[in-house]
């Protein structure tokens, strides 16, 4: 049995898959996406506060993937890429609006909302976050 | 703190067991253990059974008792370890800790997985249990996507190349072809690799391990029992662990695995060895680029040597460090919950001068690295003959 997601686990992280909301040590400044509930740096005397991320980022890594996982079979093949935020964290996301010859290292790329997969079984469509090539060629 | 030894050791056959379930090839593995030592069976007094998945590959959890069971050892007290694909090790390292600290003469570690009752799709859905599900494959990682990740940003920092990388499954498998357990016990050309169907850009089918049944015992015992028992038992010097990010893209460098540095410099400091002094690992090669990971990360040569140190032969059998004579997971083959105690098993017959056409010469000091997920658990052993 493929591993199928309640709406509570889908609908529990919307503001993060949605618009990239993590949160901010303003006694330290780092940021933290996904978003901490404490700054491990300061521990007690940090100061958190929501703070959504800009969606900018470039390309950290990259892999065209061959064999998708369940979900994922009509895209294939596509481009899987960490990418690090302006701000300083790194993601996990699906680079899109490009072909595997034009992606490399270092490029720079900015955040879409997109369909993500979907639940075969139960028809749910989940969404979140790609990111695209800052500048189209 | 008791002195620890290994003084059984007992392996299934690496491979599609068809005819075989979970219990038996346990069974199988903890016999060949029990009879390996010539003990009764009724002298140990606790088990650390080491399994990733086995509620997702075959509907059953519980698997510490059935672990007893299986081996007719019950009422002892047994435990199901899990921590990924570390299940093994880590399940070694509870068995250890319980011994060296006194708790327990005697104990068995096993890990065991069965995979091929279901089909592949499932069998990677389950790996990709190790990964982050949130964050990472919510969007879209497999577990080789993620190696995959590390080699690409490997291969930008460092110019390894995808020959190199190659060429860890050339040297594994031409160790696996020597190893009667084996999975795949044949040789393959850098051709061969370089040609297999991609599966996530650089890695290709053959940069891989497989999926596996199989299982992997060993018993434990303190110094006054294993010197009673054993005629060369094969003493624990060094245990470390460590933990990392769950998520691959947390981590500050994706090519350094932290906790294979941080366990590695524990066990090795523990036993008071260098990594020069190392004459033989088993390291966990889940993909072809982990082994480069690993022996950067354990300091057998600096970060982003490993790739052309690979190339030179530096770590084929009988060179400098004799690395995966196993075969490791790539050619022996990666049932997960038993990859970590079956790198025991095969660093006890080095030790022991029983690992045949595959045997190691002149093996002092032995050290076996065994990863979870893509690097959010470590452990790492250091063994040796004859005792510190
Ligand atoms: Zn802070």
């Amino acid at each position: 049995m493929p591993h199928r997601k309640s709406l509570g686990l889908v609908w529990r992280r919307i503001p993060q898959r949605y618009r990239l909301m993590g949160t901010k040590c303003f006694t330290c400044g780092s940021h933290f996406f996904p978003p901490r509930p404490w700054c491990p740096k300061c521990r007690r005397k940090g100061k958190i506060e929501k703070h959504k991320m800009k969606g900018r980022g470039k390309i950290h890594s990259y892999t065209i993937v061959n064999v998708p996982q369940q979900g994922f079979d009509l895209e294939v093949p596509y481009i899987l890429a960490i990418i690090e935020l302006l701000e300083g964290p790194k993601l996990t996301a699906e680079i899109t609006n490009t072909e595997p010859e034009h992606v490399s290292i270092g490029m720079p790329v900015k955040m879409v909302f997109r369909k993500i997969s979907e639940d075969g079984d139960s028809g749910i469509i989940h969404y979140g976050y790609k990111f695209e090539p800052e500048l189209k060629e | 703190m008791e002195k620890v030894a290994i003084i059984g050791i007992g392996q299934t056959k690496f491979g599609e067991h068809w005819k075989y379930s979970l219990r038996d090839l346990m069974a199988e593995a903890g016999k060949k253990a029990v009879d390996d030592c010539g003990i009764a069976g009724k002298e140990i007094q606790a088990i650390y059974g080491g399994t990733m998945s086995a509620g997702r590959m075959i509907g059953q959890e519980h698997i510490g008792a059935l672990i007893a069971d299986a081996m007719g050892l019950t009422p002892i007290p047994s435990t199901r370890v899990e921590n990924a694909c570390a299940s093994g090790g880590t399940a070694l390292r509870e068995a250890y800790l319980a011994v060296s600290g006194g708790h327990y003469d005697m104990v068995v570690a096993g890990g065991v997985e069965k995979m091929t009752d279901v089909y592949t799709d499932q069998a990677s859905l389950a790996l990709g249990g190790a990964a982050d599900q949130e964050w990472e494959v919510f969007f879209g990682a497999t577990f080789p996507s993620l190696y995959a990740l590390i080699a690409k940003r490997h291969m930008y920092e460092y110019g390894t190349t995808e020959e190199q990388l190659a060429r860890v499954a050339v040297k594994n498998h031409h160790n696996g072809a020597l190893n009667p357990l084996a999975q795949f016990p044949f040789e393959v050309s850098i051709e061969q690799v370089m040609e297999s169907p991609k599966v996530a850009e650089p890695l290709k089918l053959l940069d891989c391990s497989p999926i596996t049944d199989g299982a992997a015992a060993v018993i434990l015992a303190n110094e006054e029992t294993a010197k009673k028992i054993a005629d060369t038992p094969v003493w624990i010097n060094g245990s470390g662990q460590a933990s990392d990010t769950l998520a691959l893209h947390d981590r500050t460098n994706i090519c350094t695995l932290n906790a294979s540095v941080v366990a590695g410099k524990k066990a090795m400091k523990q036993a008071g060895v260098t990594p020069k002094q190392i004459d033989l690992a088993e390291v966990h090669d889940c993909f072809t680029i982990a082994e480069i990971c690993a022996i950067e990360d354990l300091g057998f040569v600096k970060k982003g040597e490993g790739g052309k140190s690979m190339e030179d032969g530096m770590f084929d059998l009988n060179s400098s460090i004799s690395i995966n004579p196993s075969g490791g997971l790539k050619a022996c083959g990666h049932p997960v919950g038993a990859t970590g105690v079956k790198q025991a098993v095969e660093i006890a017959e080095h030790l022991r001068g029983e690992a045949g056409k595959r045997q190691v010469e002149n093996v002092e000091i032995a050290l076996t690295h065994n990863v979870g997920g893509s690097g959010a658990s470590c452990v790492v052993h250091v063994f040796s003959r004859g005792g510190n």
